[in-house]
């Protein structure tokens, strides 16, 4: 069918109906389909390749924050510590010098001379401030080990931490270290003994705030983002979801229902630390709940959720069929029996969905809870809803302006553990729908 | 007062005797206006007891607003407004003292598409007589839904498996099935909307079958599109046009010998 000749070729593109023009444009039909594919497959892959940039930065910076540096040492609980009375009373064993205990076993455990009071020093800045809370839990959940010798896996300082990651450099001049020559070879002695070694850091979950990272633990921001989460799943769902079937199928449709619609979008799409500003004036200010409290927090994120989870459920409800709508009123059914018993069991997958995507994102939000004082330190867990919280993104905030080594990784880490819960709860979304939708 | 007991007697003495209301549904004056539009003209219409009544005429002619009337169908469009008077045993419904749901469970519906709700075929009949209390006990019920399909020729073909999704059944079967679950409640009259329009001619067949079965108990009303259908199924036949209720007589009638040129146009196929 090729056309080689040269008048022929021209006459071909004079005229638009004949077999080579059709088949120009044919070909530039195709051509413009693939091209558009392909626009299609590069914007993929673009946004691709910063997810995968994304994840794997994080994992590679977060995943050292899962392990954690200490000491196994068999610390000898000497009586003559704990008071004189025999047993020791609850204050005596409150009070005990714990500190003193610790570096005794470090200090026998690396052969360090404890009169050498330079050497002892240097020694007991390995371990971690916070072992002495470790000993002293060890001791208040069974008084009856005084007196004896136990093992127990006691936390190294952050710098041990850091050099045990090998993040630590060592042909740094000694004087502008952290650790000294003295203290690596301590150290070095004690990993090839089996005293110092990594193990899975369960402090990342159980532990509140601290000022030194070996330390901080995600558990109490864990603890306050679950009393939101509770608090926001008990106000704004039922609310949500009666606003939006109301509006959907009751309300008249008049200027006021459609000054309401067009808020509620609106409401969408304020930005969240107005949010914030709005429980602070209305939770804090006025009605006096506590501040910083994660009935607040709850409170807050409850009313930012509230526009997602209605727009959701409207347009769920919307979504079902008007002729399963007819078929209940057609026998008999009465307006209310026909959402309860036909409409809203059709729309609860959509409704779960906006409910669950409304509650990732108010588990991921940060800015209104700074408003409402939730940047607290908090180490203590929190008992109710009114005591001191904090959040899981909140505590990645505070951790993310720190300087140390330590705190680096737990931010990533802490953000490992907050994408492990999204991914979690779109997960179980996407199961229930398709459980729901199967039934049906 | 008096008039009221003295209708309430007639009524009682239609029912027990058997002698059928010449009137089961009677129509005066019904206008229909969506907003300012008007859709329906002054229809006045008689529709006996058991029997057929088929609305005819063209694609927008009110036979299927009309149809709506009888069950208030209409009240779920917020526009809408119907002025005039219609009576189902002589008990105006649209009186403000009615109550809507009530008059539903008199007056069954099937519609244009088949819509079974998803949920097994069992419950799809057990619905209506469900809500309104109808079956005191399981066994009960299990009679209703077993009588129902029965009589919506059904039983044989889904007996064994009641507990299936009604959606999963076909074209023909859903209709049928939401033709048992009309029948279900017991209605007094029945309305079809174009009840055969969305399945073929073997299961259109066995719908008018059965729509002939059912004549013997209920007051159908049905809206269609084909002139053969309505031939086929109604013994009285109205024709509708451009909201009008041209002219309405027993069907023979009205194909062989209508009395209005735009009936006579219609039926043979010169517009519509």
């Amino acid at each position: 069918m090729t056309v080689d000749t040269a008048p022929m070729a021209t006459e071909a593109l004079d005229s638009p109906r004949s077999k080579q023009a059709m088949k120009a444009r044919i070909a530039r039909r195709y051509a413009a389909e693939r091209r558009f594919r392909a626009y299609g497959v590069a914007a993929i892959l673009f946004g691709l390749t910063f997810l995968v940039a994304l994840f794997s930065t994080i994992m590679v910076r977060g995943y050292s924050a899962f392990l954690q540096s200490a000491f196994t040492l068999d610390v000898h609980l000497d009586p003559s510590a704990f008071g004189s009375t025999t047993p020791p009373s609850e204050t005596d064993i409150r009070m005990a010098d714990y500190t003193k205990l610790a570096n005794r076993a470090l200090f026998q455990a690396l052969g360090v001379d404890p009169a050498n009071k330079a050497d002892a020093r240097a020694a007991s800045q390995l371990l971690s401030q916070n072992a002495d809370v470790q000993i002293r839990k060890t001791v208040e959940a069974d008084p009856t080990v005084i007196g004896k010798s136990v093992q127990l896996s006691l936390l190294a300082h952050g710098n041990v931490d850091t050099l045990m990651k090998g993040h630590f450099d060592r042909s740094v001049p000694e004087n502008r270290r952290q650790l000294s020559d003295k203290q690596l070879g301590w150290l070095d002695k004690a990993a090839e003994a089996g005293l110092l070694g990594k193990h899975f850091n369960t402090g990342l979950f159980t532990y509140g705030a601290s000022s030194k990272p070996e330390s901080a633990g995600v558990g109490v921001a864990l603890v306050g983002s679950l009393y939101m989460m509770a608090i926001v799943l008990l106000i704004a769902v039922p609310l949500g979801v009666a606003a939006a079937v109301y509006l959907e199928e009751f309300a008249p449709k008049n200027l006021l229902t459609d000054t309401i619609e067009v808020n509620i979008n609106n409401l969408a799409a304020v930005p969240s630390i107005v949010f914030g500003l709005l429980g602070l004036a209305i939770f804090i200010n006025f009605m006096g709940i506590p501040r910083s409290a994660a009935l607040v927090g709850g409170l807050v994120l409850a009313l930012m959720t509230l526009p997602t989870i209605i727009i959701a459920t409207r347009a769920a409800v919307a979504a079902v069929p008007p002729s399963i709508r007819e078929a209940a009123l057609g026998v008999g059914a009465s307006k209310m029996q026909s959402i309860t018993h036909h409409v809203l069991p059709l729309a609860v997958p959509g409704i779960l969905t906006g409910t669950i995507i409304g509650l990732a994102k108010a588990l991921g939000e940060t800015a209104p809870l700074l408003m409402i004082g939730m940047v607290a330190f908090v180490v203590d867990f929190p008992t109710t809803p009114l005591d001191s919280a904090t959040a899981l993104p909140v505590q990645i905030y505070m951790w993310a302006t720190a300087a140390e080594r330590g705190f680096v990784e737990r931010t990533a880490g802490a953000t490992l553990i907050l994408l492990a819960f999204l991914v979690c709860m779109n997960v179980t979304a996407v199961i229930l729908r398709r459980r729901y939708e199967r039934r049906w | 007062m008096l008039n009221v007991q003295t209708n309430e007697l007639q009524q009682g003495a239609t029912k027990l005797g058997g002698a059928l209301n010449p009137h089961k549904v009677a129509a005066k004056d019904v206008s229909v206006y969506y907003g300012e539009k008007r859709a329906l003209f002054d229809v006045t219409v008689n529709i006996p007891d058991r029997g057929v009544m088929a609305f005819i005429g063209p694609s927008g002619c009110g036979k299927s607003t009309f149809l709506r009337c009888i069950n208030r169908m209409n009240d779920t469009i917020p526009i809408c407004r119907v002025t005039g008077k219609i009576t189902i045993e002589d008990e105006d419904i649209y009186d403000p003292s009615l109550d809507v749901v009530q008059l539903r469970a008199r007056v069954g519906m099937v519609f244009q598409k088949p819509n079974p709700f998803p949920k097994s075929i069992y419950e799809n009949v057990a619905y209506g007589p469900r809500i309104h209390g109808l079956a005191g006990s399981k066994a009960e019920l299990d009679h209703i839904v077993e009588t129902s399909l029965q009589r919506a020729a059904l039983w044989k073909e889904v007996k064994d498996r009641l507990n299936d999704p009604g959606t999963g059944l076909s074209g023909g079967q859903q209709q049928r099935l939401c033709i048992a679950r009309a029948v279900a409640v017991s209605p007094e009259v029945i309305l079809m909307d174009e009840p055969c329009s969305a399945l073929d001619p073997i299961a259109t067949a066995k719908v008018e079958e059965l729509i002939d079965e059912l004549k013997q108990n209920f007051c159908i009303i049905i809206v269609t599109h084909s002139m053969q259908q309505a031939a086929r199924v109604s013994q009285r036949t109205a024709f509708f046009h451009l909201g009008v209720l041209v002219e309405e007589g027993a069907t023979n009638d009205i194909f062989t010998n209508p009395n209005d040129q735009r009936t006579q146009d219609y039926i043979t196929g010169r517009f519509g």
